[in-house]
């Protein structure tokens, strides 16, 4: 019994973890779902390891814990390309938000440009 | 407050904006714009610094060149949406994007703004019979594959899809002002690609580059071979991505123009 010592000792910590970044606000709800649901299975699954057998057999897998690790790999997987997708977007944001500092910049310049050029001058002096 | 669309339209002249993506090029920057000015006067001169660590700023803005400081390096995909977006928010008639490194002759400006009577972009292509400049291998095959899909979307012979060298109408500065790619080629094939597209008209006219005053350009067959793959990709990628609906100038900008008389331009 080893074995399931191990396994639910590792789902308790990770549900955890879980609810202790959700109480101080640092999880993002549409990622608190997710989460949540990950600690919910991972948690009876490790304190009955066996619980799984009859499922795997029945998709014609020998072992719970083959099903467990290919279920695993694949939610892995899609993790990835869900956080590929929102680096991806928050790329886009940040882009669009550098331009329109840009534009905002040139546009007060413009506002105070004699005194801008004056300056731009007399530095290109001194560097020169 | 600023100086508004209506400060040149009342002239009957188009107004243009030439837009310079710059990153760390204080060097060359001076002599690009003393160029610029002398071939076309009369054009507004916008330098996109982008990300600059030297005096690219300062340097254009002692040209007196209008300057938009970008907080951190984009690219030039990035640089030029910025520019487009000040074209369009300025009401300007037509864009030119010219590098700052020197390699594009502001003489032929005038050139380009002229083929824009029939067009909505033109690119400046360096294998048009104009200049010297010859590639060999793996880097060639990816100009003519580029060259032979390019030119069949377009109806007409684009030869160099990858050239920096561009003159946008107003239809197209709004178009490129809600999107220009900031990846790799983007801003060259994949929004060429784009503007074929939506239904742009997209012809070059041809240009001599000059050797490049800063900087070098990468010369490996390895290189070359990486430089195909990635082309392929991007090609790829552009065929099949989603590209926003065309935009009309009178629809996006925030002042409307009446369009401009057919016999103004003559």
């Amino acid at each position: 019994m080893h074995l399931s010592v191990i396994t639910s000792l590792t789902g308790l910590a990770l549900l955890g973890c879980i609810l202790e970044l959700l109480r101080r606000h640092q999880l993002r709800e549409k990622y608190a779902a997710l989460w949540l649901a990950v600690g919910s299975a991972v948690v009876p699954l490790g304190l009955f390891p066996q619980m799984l057998d009859s499922l795997a057999r029945g998709l014609g897998i020998m072992s719970g814990a083959s099903l467990v690790l290919f279920a695993g790999i694949v939610l892995l997987l899609l993790v990835c390309l869900h956080l590929s997708w929102e680096s991806s977007r928050l790329e886009e944001e940040t882009r669009t938000l550098a331009e329109e500092i840009a534009l905002i910049r040139a546009a007060l310049d413009e506002q105070n440009r004699p005194a801008a050029v004056a300056a731009a001058r007399r530095a290109e002096g001194g560097a020169g | 407050m600023t100086p508004g669309p209506d400060a040149g339209a009342d002239t009957g002249r188009r107004r243009v904006l030439v837009i310079v993506p710059a990153w760390n090029e204080a060097e060359g920057l001076a002599a690009v714009l003393a160029e610029l000015r002398a071939a076309v006067p009369a054009a507004d001169v916008l330098v996109v610094d982008d990300g600059s660590t030297d005096r690219t700023a300062q340097t254009a803005r002692a040209a007196g060149a209008l300057v938009a400081r970008l907080p951190y390096n984009l690219g030039v995909g990035g640089a030029m949406r910025t520019g487009y977006r000040y074209a369009l928010d300025q009401g300007y008639d037509a864009a030119v994007q010219v590098d700052a490194d020197g390699q594009h002759d502001p003489g032929y400006v005038p050139a380009l703004l002229a083929a824009l009577e029939t067009a909505d972009l033109v690119v400046g292509a360096r294998f048009a019979g104009v200049g010297d400049y010859r590639v060999r291998g793996p880097r060639r095959w990816s100009m003519r594959l580029l060259s032979l899909v390019l030119s069949g979307m377009a109806g007409t012979r684009l030869t160099d899809s990858t050239s920096g060298f561009r003159a946008c109408n107003r239809d197209m500065i709004a178009f490129f002002a809600r999107w220009y790619p900031a990846e790799y080629l983007g801003d060259t094939v994949e929004s060429m690609v784009g503007a074929l597209r939506r239904g742009y008209q997209v012809r070059q006219v041809a240009v001599a580059m000059r050797p490049r005053t800063t900087g070098a350009p990468s010369q490996s067959p390895a290189r070359a071979l990486v430089y195909l793959a990635r082309t392929a990709l991007v090609l790829l990628l552009a065929l099949t991505r989603r590209v926003p609906a065309p935009q009309r100038a009178e629809a996006a900008a925030r002042v409307p123009e009446p369009a401009e008389a057919a016999g103004v331009a003559r």
